[in-house]
């Protein structure tokens, strides 16, 4: 397998921990400031297309947590940031606009569905796993577009964004911004206190071998569910943020082609890695946005792009980064 | 009465279609191990070839056999170019690598055959119906499209079992250290089979042309469903694609047809409205879902891979 | 007379036509080393497989502490205390040694649905991992990631993976293959010190470990116990010299 996983602490060479977190510490820092240069210049762009960048990059993170540590490549993910993104919107349609009430409703149906997917996919591996996960995920997408009542194929206007009383007011485009960022920031260290807890201990070592996980003792089925369930509540959340960014969800937000690029974010940047999924949808979605400048069919690019990182680039750009230390 | 023995017959046809894909696609992963993502854009390009050499040459026919040799053709170029770097990868990097070639299919039939799609009109002769049983008319065409594809995977099977390169594909999914021990050319095995793979989904997608669609995407939505035929039939096996697809194809095809009305026997009107279509379309879903929790290697598993 | 600890009870495994297990019958009494011998292909790797829980046999059954454990997943068995180590070592091999035993100590303390603490800091996981490394003498490479270490390292990781898991019964399956002269004899030595300490069933291809080790010996051909006692009537048992007699050139093959 191609992961390039956190070292333990006792290993790390220094100049390589120095490399990586200058480049960490610089990006976030970018991201952190980003607001005063949109406040400054009055492009207001900028900010949109990170907030856009922070969203996905929680799903990413979602997305590692099961692929790069986990070892199960799901190619259904983006079901939900469709699932969390509907709940925003159908709860908006039929007069709920708090947002008290429609994001938990987002994590906690993402997280049930979650459960029902994994519950029956995860008895699998390898190929089939890939192929059941995106078969419910286009099957979730079918039952959406069949819902006329909340738009069908067309999608559905959220006319509001979520209400938080007086506490936060995401009309704010800044306010927004640094919620998601402060989300991103949450997702991660939670992600990396869950790593190395027991929890994170067995579904990383189920997918260095889970043959002899059983033969130890672990009833690895249940664990990797758990992990299944965490991570898709945690890519609704996402979802609901996006449903906000965008006042606008449609179905194909959940087509497979989505989920392909979550995978395509994760593997960018390095699997089982803590900022790997930032750096990947960073890279991801600023070569998308550059592509589109560029040329009117920028898949034509990105296409081979892939491929070739495919069949090269071994554990994404941190693999390239960490490429002169290979022996 | 009448329109569900027709709609069975659509089944049908839809399965027979559904099966070539599947065996394709289930030849690749059980000889080469290889995810290919890209498989449903060598069913579009079928489609597409097609309908280009219609306009050249003005016959179904002609169109037929030269779209089916073109997909040969660039199955095999697909192969030697791009695919045959992904073999004993791991199956994220197929996944990788073969969406990015779907990305780029989908682009280039964009940026060739302009994004609207296009027409395969049907031979004038298959226009009309034709009664198979007193009271039932049945479109010419449709039974074509299913004799056609039995014929082809009659054929398919008389290849795999009878002939000498059939039997080196069947060694060579068993073991391909040994096949390519044994001086055979594993690489050219390779890139035939590949081809094969394509010239079945070519042919299938210009089959299926004159009555469903010639668009860009559309690989995508039957590939899925042929994702579904394995994992049903079990991956690997030829048969279980072939029982497989016709389950899967007939089960569709009349929870498409008979649910919704169905569910209005049993639900409200407005209810039925809106889960109708819905639940429909999940019918093969329910069944897959079904098929994981009794028998999760599938129907008709062939040797593990 | 103490029951048996491992009772195995006409065990039958057949693969489509070829019989591995045939109608196996075992008792290992607490406490016991018993050794299970064989030439090529007779059926000892399916026994470990039968007793582990990664096969189910057609009939029979295996009780282990008067407990019936024949349809029992392989988790389970280990959590009642049977361990297993593998014939071709299956190790986490991204991890360093003391993380791969650290695991295997995780799983014996309490569930693991712990989401937050530092499980690479519990000494409560560390200090029995530390133990079992030094009980088979690779404390010093306790931070060396294991696609680091040489095979001989391996296998005796696999017996500390084992005895991390504070079993009442080992099942070695040929612990020393692939092991040179010096490394036998260190694993030897190891197995030794275990001998007595708890109940070991071991496959094993290396002649003079067995009757350096064993209480009792079981011979397995094509599937079916052709003799079981004491080493000295096994060596010299008609039947076993037989089977044995055409192996005497293909011995070393391993």
């Amino acid at each position: 397998m191609t992961a390039s996983f956190d070292p333990p602490l006792e290993h790390a060479p220094a100049s390589r921990l120095n490399g990586r977190t200058a480049f960490i510490v610089a990006m976030l820092a970018i991201l952190a400031l980003l607001p005063v240069y949109t406040t400054l210049t009055g492009d207001s762009f900028v900010m949109t297309l990170f907030s856009r960048v922070l969203i996905l990059a929680i799903g990413a993170v979602s997305l590692n947590l099961i692929m790069g540590y986990g070892g199960m490549v799901s190619f259904g993910h983006a079901a939900y940031l469709g699932i969390g993104g509907y709940a925003v919107g159908i709860l908006a349609k039929e007069g709920i606009g708090s947002g008290f009430v429609q994001w938990p409703v987002a994590i906690a149906v993402s997280a049930l569905y979650a459960l029902v997917v994994g519950a029956l996919s995860l008895r699998t591996r390898g190929v089939y796993f890939i192929m059941i996960t995106l078969a419910f995920a286009q099957m979730i997408y079918y039952v959406v577009i069949g819902l006329e009542r909340y738009g069908g194929d067309d999608g559905l206007t959220i006319y509001q964004r979520s209400r938080f009383g007086g506490f936060i007011d995401l009309n704010n485009k800044t306010v927004f911004y640094y919620l998601c960022f402060v989300l991103l920031m949450a997702s991660i260290y939670l992600v990396s206190r869950l790593v190395n807890s027991r929890f994170g201990l067995v579904i990383r070592g189920t997918r260095s071998n889970e043959r002899r996980m059983r033969a130890i003792g672990f009833p690895t089925f249940r664990y990797k569910l758990v992990c299944f369930v965490i991570a898709g509540a945690l890519c609704g959340l996402a979802g609901a943020l996006l449903a906000n960014h965008t006042s606008f969800i449609s179905p194909a937000l959940m087509h497979w082609t989505r989920s392909g690029d979550l995978i395509v974010m994760v593997v960018l940047g390095g699997l089982g890695s803590l900022f790997g999924p930032l750096i990947g949808t960073v890279a991801f979605l600023l070569l998308e946005e550059a592509l589109s400048r560029v040329t009117e069919y920028p898949d034509m690019i990105l296409g081979p792009v892939l491929l070739l990182v495919a069949i090269y680039l071994h554990g994404g750009i941190e693999g390239l980064l960490q490429w002169r230390r290979h022996d | 009465m009448l329109y569900f023995i027709e709609q069975c017959l659509n089944g049908v046809q839809l399965g027979m279609l559904l099966f070539l894909l599947a065996a394709g696609l289930t030849l690749v992963f059980g000889i080469m191990d290889l995810v290919n993502l890209a498989h449903g854009s060598l069913y579009m390009l079928g489609a597409y070839f097609a309908a280009t050499f219609a306009i050249l040459t003005g016959s179904f026919v002609a169109a037929l056999v030269l779209a089916v040799s073109a997909s040969l053709l660039a199955g095999m170029v697909l192969e030697i170019v791009a695919v045959r770097r992904l073999y004993g990868r791991n199956h994220l990097d197929h996944v990788l690598g073969t969406f990015g070639l779907l990305l780029f299919f989908n682009e280039l039939v964009r940026l060739i055959w302009g994004p609207a799609g296009m027409t395969l009109p049907l031979p004038q002769q298959m226009l009309s119906g034709v009664e198979i049983i007193p009271g039932i008319y049945y479109p010419v065409y449709r039974l074509v499209i299913i004799f056609a594809t039995v014929a082809v995977a009659a054929l398919l099977y008389l290849v795999v079992m009878r002939t000498r390169i059939g039997m080196l594909i069947r060694a060579g999914a068993a073991n391909r250290e040994m096949v390519a021990a044994l001086g055979v050319n594993i690489n050219l095995l390779y890139t035939l089979v590949f081809g094969l793979g394509a010239a079945l989904a070519g042919f299938a997608g210009v089959m299926q042309a004159p009555i469903l669609t010639v668009q860009i995407g559309m690989g995508e939505n039957i590939l899925i469903l042929a994702f579904v035929v394995i994992i049903i039939g079990g991956i690997g096996s030829i048969r279980g694609a072939f029982v497989a697809s016709l389950i899967v194809g007939l089960i569709d095809t009349l929870g498409r047809a008979f649910l919704p009305d169905m569910l209005h026997l049993a639900l409200s009107t407005n209810a039925a409205a809106t889960l109708g279509p819905a639940l429909s379309s999940m019918s093969i879903y329910v069944l897959m879902a079904a098929v994981l929790i009794f028998r999760p290697e599938g129907l008709f598993p062939a040797a593990s891979r | 007379m103490t029951s048996p600890l491992l009772q195995i009870d006409r065990l039958t495994k057949r693969f489509g036509g070829v019989v591995a297990a045939d109608a196996i019958t075992l008792d290992i009494p607490p406490g016991e080393f018993h050794a299970v011998i064989g030439p090529n292909g007779a059926g000892k790797t399916t026994l470990v497989s039968l007793l582990a829980g990664e096969v189910a046999p057609q009939e029979g059954t295996i009780r282990f502490e008067r407990s019936d454990i024949t349809r029992l997943p392989v988790y389970r068995r280990s959590r009642l205390g049977l361990a297993r180590s593998f014939q071709i070592s299956s190790l986490f091999s991204d991890f360093t040694a003391i993380e791969n035993v650290a695991l295997a100590t995780q799983a014996h303390r309490g569930h693991s649905f712990r989401f937050w603490r530092d499980a690479r800091r519990e000494a409560a996981l560390r200090k029995p991992a530390r133990a079992a490394l030094a009980r088979v003498g690779l404390a010093a490479r306790a931070h060396v990631r294991v696609d680091r270490m040489s095979h001989g390292e391996h296998r005796q990781l696999e017996i500390a993976m084992a005895l991390a898991t504070t079993p009442r019964m080992l099942l070695l399956d040929e612990p020393m293959a692939g092991m040179g002269p010096e490394e036998s004899v260190q694993m030897v030595a190891t197995l030794r010190q275990l001998k007595g300490a708890m109940t070991i069933l071991l496959i094993e291809h290396d002649m003079d470990a067995v009757f350096a080790l064993a209480d009792r010996i079981t011979v397995l051909v094509y599937g079916r116990v052709i003799a079981s006692g004491r080493p000295a009537e096994i060596k010299a048992d008609a039947a076993v010299r037989q089977a044995y007699l055409g192996e005497k050139e293909s011995s070393g093959h391993e």
